[in-house]
């Protein structure tokens, strides 16, 4: 992927399909936190593993540490699903936030500062409007198929390759601000589209 | 607490994604300990690394993978209910990846007084702002680093800024956060207070002017060096590394 000038796969991005009913991931990993069921882990495993090494190997490392990698953050998951909550959030959303902090902590051989995993399971306040985020990923998926390329292509640049906005605005070739205000409104739209569907 | 001055959208997006320096991670993950409204928006952008997660063609996994993980799990004592707790002597291939797990349940609450440190911010200095061992660098301010890494030269560190003084006019190369910890300050943006975020980039000059009463502490960090915009900016600027 070294070879590929950044942002190249945006198409993959932009035609992305719909993934397959994350409802039925996020419940069974709820489960787990419960019954600590091997069997119900196994599946867990098998579907989110190689996505979590796909993911891992997007952010520039090689093979071995990407399986490396790939191990911890599963273990990661049998370890905290008791922090997980169905309400606040998908199942590959919680998934996502281990292997990043995995991967960067290993990039950095520091820890990435965390917020702290117990808000993923704090009861959702009144002042806020969270939404069913067990849905999200459905729609997000529309959404960004949804987005302007040179939009899809920011996003793309920070999730998948780990850069910075300084990075990518070297990259493309424009100015910092640009590259921030992209990313504000294909975030806006993103968010547009949540509270219009709910 | 009474937040007024969040996260910019993009920072939130960048730290969602991992994609930020530690250094400016840091103050983003301590607003964040802060800010409800900021925690449900940066709940909504790691969504969006989710449905990435989600859409990715699968990388072959080893064959052995599974079967590796399940034998560490089973070598782990049953601790899960109780989150926190001694650290784990059963290895995976002796890469110490469960006490590397263990270690960040650590993080626990989010801040409770105006005293107390917010969490992220504990690994570093510990849980008080009170034995914190500062540099002066002019009367009146003073400084103590974090030894965070930063990309392009940029800083991280607390300031401790005595009523009534300025900090330098500048401007931005870069980003700068800054999170108000203790007392507060005023720029031409607005007043800032204890949990308030200044998420500035190269747009801005600004020159704040502490008006609390006692001194006004905050976690500053930045991605590229300041831009002094006065002449003893520039001379003093050599001298306190901004
Ligand atoms: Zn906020």
């Amino acid at each position: 992927m070294e070879s590929k000038p950044p942002g190249e796969d945006v198409n993959n991005v932009v035609s992305m399909r719909q993934a397959e009913a994350p409802k039925r991931w996020s419940d069974r990993l709820s489960d787990l936190a419960k019954t600590k069921d091997k069997a119900l882990y196994i599946q867990l495993f098998k579907h989110f593993a190689p996505k979590v090494k796909a993911y891992i190997i997007r952010l520039g490392l090689v093979e071995t540490t990407a399986e490396e990698l790939m191990q911890e953050t599963m273990l990661a998951v049998w370890r905290k699903a008791h922090l997980f909550n169905p309400s606040k959030a998908a199942a590959s959303t919680w998934i996502f936030t281990l292997a990043r902090n995995q991967s960067i902590d290993w990039m950095r051989k520091q820890k990435y500062p965390e917020y702290g995993l117990e808000s993923w399971h704090e009861e959702p306040d009144d002042e806020s409007d969270v939404c069913e985020q067990v849905v999200t990923s459905d729609r997000m998926a529309k959404v960004i198929s949804q987005l302007p390329e040179d939009q899809a292509q920011v996003i793309y640049m920070s999730f998948y390759e780990g850069r910075s906005h300084s990075d990518i605005s070297a990259r493309l070739g424009v100015p910092l601000g640009s590259v921030k205000s992209r990313i504000r409104l294909a975030s806006g739209k993103i968010k547009m589209m949540w509270s219009d569907d709910v | 607490m009474n937040i007024k001055h969040h996260l910019d959208e993009a920072t939130l997006m960048s730290y969602a994604a991992g994609s930020m320096s530690q250094a400016m991670a840091l103050v983003v993950a301590c607003h964040l300990s802060m800010c409800t409204a900021c925690r449900n928006r940066a709940h909504e952008s790691e969504a969006i690394g989710g449905m990435l997660l989600d859409n990715l063609k699968p990388a072959p996994v080893g064959d052995d993978a599974l079967a590796q993980v399940l034998a560490c799990i089973d070598g782990l004592p049953e601790l899960e209910a109780e989150p926190s707790g001694a650290s784990l002597n059963t290895s995976l291939n002796n890469r110490a990846s469960c006490e590397k797990a263990e270690s960040f349940s650590s993080n626990n609450d989010q801040i409770t007084s105006a005293s107390s440190v917010p969490s992220p911010l504990d690994d570093y200095i510990g849980s008080s702002l009170e034995h914190i061992e500062w540099n002066r660098i002019v009367p009146g301010v003073h400084y103590h680093d974090l030894p965070c890494k930063t990309e392009r030269g940029g800083v991280s560190r607390l300031l401790r800024i005595a009523p009534g003084k300025a900090m330098l006019p500048h401007s931005h190369d870069g980003n700068e956060l800054t999170l108000i910890l203790r007392g507060s300050f005023t720029d031409e943006v607005g007043r800032f207070t204890v949990g308030d975020i200044a998420d500035l980039d190269n747009e801005i000059q600004h020159q704040p002017l502490v008006d609390s009463n006692e001194d006004c502490i905050c976690l500053i960090a930045t991605d590229a060096p300041l831009k002094f915009s006065t002449l003893l900016g520039k001379i003093v600027q050599p001298m306190t590394g901004f």
